[in-house]
């Protein structure tokens, strides 16, 4: 294997990696032994921390749980793709009356910390559900970030595309929705998907709320057996399975209808960004 | 509003508080994700794949979890119970944002043709050579872009701090909208807040990219 880093290794730097990948595999084994040693001599191995996760009654609660974290995700995104698509389309459009507001929102929401909006629905004048908080706040924030790829998506199709449709004498709206958007959707749909994993992680924020879904339902367990550990790692281990099964997704997704083109999406007023989905 | 000109220290504390919190795990973050980069794109297996599962598991558990992990689990374990608050949010929020910064500039090391390090070699240059005046250079400018917008999110992710009770920005607002009726002017004036840290990172990162933009 070679790279930009270093030229594929002859015999005796292959010997040589070979020790270092001994050693450091038993560094590393020893760290993970370190681990379950500490873990054991604080009990947190210990069967009944661990009992409930194999309980009927308490997996139910966490499937109920995580169906409410779905659904808040799953509502959270599909406001977030009309949103977006409304903002994308304001922000290509030719007026400026129309571009500088929606411009500013697209800003405005990205640039605020979720939690802080989730707060603000939740106290502030409109007082919403905590459900409706959680919601609101992802369709919003992620609304904002969808504009972007929308924009993007729509700046990806070729220009010779749009320049033919209005030689046909189109109308713009005419060009957006019948040559443009059908276009984009399709580079579009792996980014969207990207931004699920997104939203499914921000649900988590729900916990400072109250809002039904996995982290709130964590602390109800928590709280009753005092196994903080236990249940963090397996409400973790929930997400990441999730979140695995959302990359899969938009990899199949990307190779089956996409190929090599990917979205650059601008970040905030960074010149030229990584595609969209890979922010923290 | 008055409220919070009235107790324009609590506001300045909160800034200061989520000022701290960013820059220190923007630090680590950066010190932290560059190793776990290094042990990705280097030849040594164990290494390698080491931190792809590393870069797996923490990319894809939502950062109040690490929270969770740092500030309620641990303790359990008799690890950071006299901890201070901060160091705990640095260290929560650097977990999480190493593993976004590895991949930044891992993909800044990819974006560096084969052809530069090879030409690089073939003229005679040295490894060390190699690395410091062609390959490095190039991958630096190629990372700043998704750098920059992973600062951004750290940013905005030391929000989670609040959850907490690490008295930020957030958590203040929070303070604030619940002893207020005026929510939407607060809400605005801390938004502003932590717009301005954002933009900040922004315009630093569009500085560098001028500055280092080179010529192809």
């Amino acid at each position: 294997m070679s790279s930009v880093l270093f030229e594929t290794p002859g015999p005796r730097t292959r010997a040589r990696h070979r020790i270092y990948t001994v050693v450091t595999g038993v560094v590393l084994l020893g760290i993970a032994v370190w681990f379950l040693l500490v873990l054991d001599d604080n009990g947190e191995l210990a069967y009944e921390l661990w009992e409930p996760f194999l309980t009927p009654a308490y997996i139910e609660v966490l499937w109920q749980g995580l169906l409410d974290t779905l659904a808040m995700a799953a509502s959270a995104v599909l406001f977030a793709v009309v949103l977006g698509a409304v903002l994308g389309a304001g922000k290509l459009s030719d007026h400026r009356a129309l571009r500088v507001p929606c411009w500013l929102i697209v800003e405005f929401f990205r640039a605020v910390p979720l939690l802080l909006l989730i707060i603000f629905l939740f106290l502030g004048p409109l007082r919403l559900s905590p459900y409706w908080s959680v919601v609101i706040g992802l369709t919003l924030y992620n609304g904002a970030v969808l504009a972007e790829i929308f924009r993007a998506g729509v700046l990806a199709v070729p220009k010779g595309q749009a320049e033919a449709a209005y030689a046909l004498g189109m109308r713009k709206t005419q060009v957006m929705v019948q040559i443009q958007l059908p276009q984009a959707v399709k580079i579009m749909i792996p980014a969207i998907i990207s931004q699920c994993v997104v939203a499914l992680k921000d649900t988590s924020l729900g916990f400072y709320v109250l809002a039904p879904g996995l982290t709130t339902v964590g602390r109800r367990i928590w709280i009753e057996f005092g196994n903080q550990f236990q249940t963090a790692v397996v409400l973790s281990a929930i997400y990441i399975a999730c979140n695995l099964a959302l990359a899969a997704l938009a990899t199949w997704v990307q190779r089956k209808y996409v190929g090599e083109k990917r979205l650059v999406v601008p970040t905030i007023g960074v010149a030229a960004g990584k595609a969209a989905g890979d922010l923290p | 509003m008055e409220d919070l000109i009235d107790q324009y220290d609590l506001v300045l504390q909160a800034f200061w508080l989520t000022i701290q919190l960013a820059v220190l795990s923007g630090l680590v973050s950066l010190v932290v994700g560059t190793l776990l980069a290094a042990m990705r794109v280097g030849p040594v297996w164990v290494l390698r794949s080491a931190a792809t599962t590393y870069v797996t598991l923490v990319r894809n558990t939502p950062l109040l979890l690490v929270f969770v992990f740092v500030f309620v689990a641990a303790p359990n374990l008799g690890w950071f119970v006299d901890t201070p608050f901060l160091v705990k949010g640095v260290i929560a929020v650097s977990v999480y944002t190493s593993a976004f910064v590895c991949e930044a500039v891992r993909s800044g090391v990819n974006a560096v043709p084969l052809g530069q390090a090879e030409a690089a070699r073939a003229v005679g240059l040295t490894f060390g050579q190699t690395m410091g005046s062609i390959v490095l250079p190039q991958a630096y400018r190629a990372s700043v872009p998704p750098l920059a917008s992973v600062l951004i999110a750290m940013t905005k992710n030391t929000s989670i701090a609040a959850v907490f009770g690490l008295a930020e920005l957030t958590f203040r607002m929070r303070y604030f909208s619940n002893n207020s009726a005026d929510d939407t002017s607060i809400f605005l004036a801390f938004a502003v807040l932590y717009i301005v840290l954002v933009e900040l990172i922004s315009v630093g990162a569009i500085g560098l990219e001028r500055r280092w933009r080179a010529a192809r």
